[in-house]
């Protein structure tokens, strides 16, 4: 509120920096305490570690098959976001365009949807996929993920196609270009702003879901990194010196992810909130 | 088939006989059948492009919902294909017999009113910090939202260890007693170990919002009213809160929701013990259906859940119109 460094200022920057310190304290806690052997654990945990040892990276990657379940989450992150940006942004651009009432009440069946909490449908939702075939496999799940993820991205497209002048459509289409053509070649290049949001949403949502995978896969070459990290860490509990390393492998791409994305990040969860 | 008529027909003579299908077709004939070719070839651009994601909707999230009702009456154990319908029943159990439903209820309820509280406070606070003329303001934005990025699944791994060996060390080596608890091991410590991981994760989100909302008040606003002589908090109470009210609402209702289904940062911190005793909602009614296969009473629970769940959305939107009607 101030514009001047004052010694008011200065005292509130001290506040502000130990604060700061005080939410990293978990990740020092659990970088330091990675590269540290068991024993150290038990008995230095609050200190910095006495000799820099990768052990239990080398370790923990083997174990939680890293390579396979990094290559999963990722596989099924992407296409996932592509097929809800391709399929939401045509069927939102379809229903703001089609001026007609059943465009409405699908519009408005997707959004009312979004309120269904994942927790309220899950069981039913499991004997619905037997039936159609989608357990078990990664184009089961990504079909999931468009059903899930379909109210919020139409959601969002759709509001920001209304915005869209028609009159550039219109041009084309006298210039012989098909309604698809002129979708994909005009329109969707307009939508890159609203699609670099959703897809942050979307990967966000997606790479650190848990409970929807952990239904639907059942075959451990299909895991992804919440599900490994779930099992490993059952599987090697109060085995801290594993846990930990195995948890920061977890965590690393995210945080790439974070500050390379930074900027878009804060900007699509800021227009992503207020919907 | 009128329903499939394209708004963006720009050809003058089709827009005119769609207007008048039923002449059009008896006068002339030529144009009537373009005229249908026209229609018939809508309707499939508006199936191909609106179809793959509402059949993949319908599948994933209608059926499975409208189904999921229907067995909210019954006895489905998941295995055998017998399904009887039992009536009331399973809501009956719930309401008099499960104790452990009741009480996860009221344990959920009571977190999200504290998670609702210390998320907004502190988000809050944050943004009034970090909007300030620091010189790390940047970073620390970055190191308050952080958390957020990582998932709760692993965050409540995270924070086990912290609970477990880093709060035990501190507490030797300082011996402050907030670092003594048994904090996983007792009831009342884990369940206020939920709510610090949750506020750690969640503060930093709303801050965002907070912080796009505290840059949107006027400069010129808190500068008048400092020449008046108001003092930081009044500036804060008079003019800045009721600025930022809209996005208060947003907040409130954001974490309410999140709070209230909280699931993955539960299972993976406590798993719902010691003894059950952190078991919110989402984990009971995941253990109801896929640990004790009662899907049948799972379902119940599941209804009812989304009914409160239902029910604050609703509660949010008629709000949130409420105030956009009043501005």
């Amino acid at each position: 509120m101030g514009n001047r460094y004052t010694g008011k200022t200065f005292i509130g920057e001290i506040f502000a920096i130990l604060l700061g310190l005080v939410f990293l304290v978990p990740f020092y806690y659990l970088i330091s305490n990675s590269l540290k052997p068991f024993a150290e654990i038990l008995t230095n945990t609050s200190a910095l570690p006495k000799t820099f040892m990768l052990d239990n990276y080398v370790n923990a990657f083997e174990k939680l098959n890293y390579l396979k379940v990094f290559t999963n989450s990722i596989i099924i992150t992407a296409i996932s976001n592509v097929v809800l940006v391709v399929f939401c942004s045509m069927a939102a651009y379809m229903l703001v365009r089609t001026k007609k009432k059943i465009s409405n009440v699908i519009f408005m069946t997707f959004v009312a949807a979004m309120i269904i909490p994942f927790q309220s449908i899950m069981i039913p939702l499991i004997k619905t996929a037997g039936n159609f075939g989608l357990l078990n496999s990664i184009w089961g799940l990504v079909i999931m993920y468009l059903g899930f993820g379909s109210g919020m991205t139409i959601f969002l497209y759709h509001g920001f196609i209304k915005g869209i002048p028609v009159e550039l459509e219109e041009a084309a289409i006298i210039d012989g270009c098909t309604r698809f053509g002129v979708f994909w070649r005009i329109v969707f290049p307009l939508l890159k702003p609203i699609t670099v949001t959703i897809v942050i949403l979307n990967s966000l949502w997606i790479w650190n879901d848990y409970l929807l995978p952990s239904l639907v896969l059942q075959d451990p070459e299909l895991k992804t990194i919440p599900l490994a990290t779930f099992s490993f860490f059952g599987q090697y509990t109060k085995q801290w010196d594993l846990a930990l390393a195995g948890l920061v492998l977890g965590i690393i791409p995210l945080l790439i992810f974070f500050f390379s994305m930074q900027k878009h990040i804060i900007k699509g969860i800021t227009s992503g909130s207020i919907k | 088939m009128e329903l499939w008529e394209v708004q963006s027909v720009n050809n003058q003579s089709e827009l005119e006989s769609s207007a008048l299908p039923g002449k059009a077709s008896i006068k002339i004939s030529e144009s009537a059948s373009l005229n249908k070719k026209k229609k018939l070839k809508d309707a499939g651009l508006f199936t191909l492009f609106v179809g793959p994601v509402f059949l993949a909707f319908t599948i994933i999230v209608l059926i499975p919902f409208f189904t999921g009702i229907y067995y909210a009456f019954t006895d489905w154990n998941g295995i055998t294909g017998d399904i009887k319908w039992v009536g009331l029943d399973n809501f009956k159990y719930l309401f008099t017999e499960d104790k452990q439903f009741q009480d996860s209820f009221i344990l959920t309820t009571k977190y999200t009113v504290v998670a609702i509280v210390l998320t907004n406070v502190i988000g809050f606070g944050l943004a009034i910090l970090v909007t300030q003329m620091l010189k790390t303001r940047n970073i620390l934005r970055t190191v308050f939202f952080m958390p957020n990025m990582v998932g709760g699944l692993l965050l409540g791994f995270i924070w086990q260890f912290i609970f477990v060996k880093g709060f035990a060390s501190l507490g030797q080596l300082t011996h402050i007693p907030f670092f003594e608890l048994p904090w996983l091991g007792d009831a009342n410590t884990a369940f206020w170990g939920i709510v610090i991981v949750s506020v750690w994760q969640g503060a930093g989100y709303i801050m965002i919002i907070y912080i796009a909302a505290l840059q949107n008040v006027p400069q010129e606003l808190i500068e008048a009213a400092k020449i008046d002589g108001a003092n930081r908090w009044q500036i804060l109470r008079h003019i800045t809160m009721p600025l930022v009210a809209p996005a208060v609402t947003v907040c409130l209702f954001l974490t309410t929701a999140s709070s209230f289904k909280i699931f993955d940062a539960n299972l993976s911190l406590t798993g719902g013990g010691p003894f059950k005793s952190t078991e919110m909602l989402a984990l009971n009614i995941y253990t109801e259906a896929f640990v004790n296969n009662r899907y049948g009473i799972g379902e119940a629970k599941a209804l009812i859940f989304f009914i409160v769940v239902a029910a604050i959305t609703i509660l949010q939107v008629t709000i949130s119109k409420k105030r956009e009607v009043e501005s």
